[in-house]
């Protein structure tokens, strides 16, 4: 199941456990990406707290838990190499993976049809 | 949405339209911050090509003698800047600041001497400011008018030469400083070998109503392309070039912002027109005795960017504060993080290492050399 958040966050949620990410709009208005900083394993998040920051050349931006939840695993890759973020935003460059802390909160969040209407 | 109906315009404000630039509110003015390139190519491209810099929000600023002798504006600006404007020769430009009583900084701009009058450039936050304070200031010996019919363009970069080579053969005469007027595809313009990023490079005074057949005939050159003021900030940046409003303010000295060699010796202690201006009691006591502390460059050891406001301590607890970063971001010339700031005079030395506070954490910074690129101006 993937879904969207309305702060440019996208979710692909199998068995209780959300990988999460940041859209390729978000990427794009973001521009080239110098460093990123990812939260630690096992570290828990409320909805809505930073949990990561990306930053551009210009400035850092805040990246945020989509739903309640604990990281279970992050993405060293996007560290070593922030600018996978920009080439593959919804791919290779996912940000951390949540265990939902209610597997069923992603339910209410957008769908890929109305993200893209709020971006369009 | 941010209400941008107020924001004024440059003359190439269409032109950035049409060449896909996003725009943002900077001092009024509705700018480009960035083209389709995106911040990090344009940054590049400027280091090792040209690049192409709409400065039009800019204030250009004619200040003639009421006697027509160019000197009597020269010792009439040097009561207001700590700069020596009398011995700044015909055809020669040079960086000043206007200071307050209390030894802080106004603005800083550039003043060049075109003969018969003086023609500077202030910063766009400060132009309406500056005006009064020049007109308040010059009232009994010269005539100051803000021109709001002209644009004026950067074109910056190792071939900056080479491109305006190709409209105006005398270009390669030009030493740094230098300003001179020039027919580009015979439209009279202004041109200074100056700019702020550390390249070679040249600023273009143009007449608004061909701004635009300018800027667009030198953008259509292969080696040109349109910069935004993302990728200026940060070649400034490399270069250690003040930001007026956050490295340099009123409340900052031109001592406190290291930024003496802008002071001759003919206005310093002993010299031929010591003092005479604004603060001169305070900035010439620091002179002779230091000041608290003062502007540095900063390097982040990690990859972590540390912005301008970040608090610098003493220690990896934030127990003892030393100073405050006032500008700092991405290098992507140096490929990591570039920072300057102020330290206390016990912390300023080259080496020396002090921990910026960023999202809770103290991030080691050493304290470095200006620029952090090398400038390759053609003196």
């Amino acid at each position: 199941m993937l879904k969207f958040t309305d702060e440019h966050e996208w979710l692909k949620v199998e068995a209780g456990v959300a990988t999460v990410g940041i859209t390729e709009h978000a990427a794009g208005q973001l521009g080239d990406l110098v460093f990123v900083e990812l939260p630690e394993t096992g570290s828990t998040f409320a909805k809505g707290d930073t949990a990561a920051t990306v930053e551009s050349v210009k400035a850092a931006s805040d990246v945020y838990c989509p739903l309640d939840g604990e990281i279970v695993e992050v993405n060293q890759a996007i560290v070593d190499d922030p600018s996978l973020v920009n080439s593959d935003p919804q791919g290779a460059a996912w940000f951390f993976k949540l265990k939902l802390a209610d597997p069923n909160a992603a339910d209410a969040l957008l769908d890929e049809a109305a993200y893209k209407e709020l971006v369009a | 949405m941010e209400d941008i109906s107020h924001l004024k315009h440059t003359p190439l404000h269409a032109l950035h339209l049409s060449l896909g630039a996003r725009m943002v509110p900077f001092a009024g003015y509705s700018m480009p911050v960035q083209y389709p390139d995106g911040v990090m190519k344009e940054h590049l491209h400027t280091r090792t090509a040209a690049g192409l810099f709409d400065v039009s929000h800019m204030g250009q600023v004619i200040v003639r003698p009421k006697s027509g002798k160019i000197e009597d504006a020269a010792l009439a600006l040097e009561k207001l800047v700590p700069v020596d404007v009398l011995g700044l020769a015909e055809g020669r430009q040079r960086y000043a600041i206007f200071t307050n009583t209390e030894g802080g900084i106004l603005d800083d701009l550039m003043i060049a001497n075109r003969g018969d009058h003086f023609f500077l450039v202030v910063n766009a936050a400060c132009k309406d400011a500056d005006f009064e304070h020049l007109k308040k200031g010059l009232a009994d010996t010269c005539e100051v008018t803000m021109l709001d019919d002209r644009a004026l363009i950067a074109l910056q970069g190792p071939h900056a030469e080479a491109v305006l080579g190709e409209l105006w053969a005398d270009v390669s005469a030009m030493r740094f400083m230098d300003v001179a007027e020039a027919d580009l595809h015979d439209v009279t313009c202004i041109i200074s070998r100056s700019g702020y990023t550390g390249e070679d490079g040249f600023e273009i005074s143009i007449p608004s109503v061909s701004a635009t057949d300018v800027t667009q005939r030198l953008l259509e050159h292969p080696d040109v392309k349109p910069i935004g003021l993302g990728a200026r900030d940060s070649l400034r940046l490399e270069a250690g070039l003040c930001l007026y409003g956050n490295d340099i303010d009123t409340t900052t000295t031109p001592v406190e912002g290291a930024i003496e060699w802008a002071m001759q010796k003919s206005r310093r202690a002993g010299g031929a027109r010591e003092g005479g201006f604004p603060g001169a009691d305070r900035i010439l006591g620091q002179f002779a005795e230091g000041a608290s502390r003062r502007r540095v460059g900063l390097k982040p050891e990690g990859r972590a960017p540390v912005r301008g406001g970040a608090n610098l301590f003493a220690d990896t607890e934030g127990k003892t504060l030393v100073g405050k970063v006032t500008s700092g971001g991405f290098g992507p010339t140096v490929d990591g993080p570039v920072a300057m700031g102020y330290v206390d005079a016990t912390h300023t030395d080259n080496g020396t290492t002090v921990y910026a506070e960023v999202r809770g954490k103290y991030l080691p910074v050493v304290v470095a050399a200006l620029p952090f690129v090398k400038q390759t101006y053609k003196r």
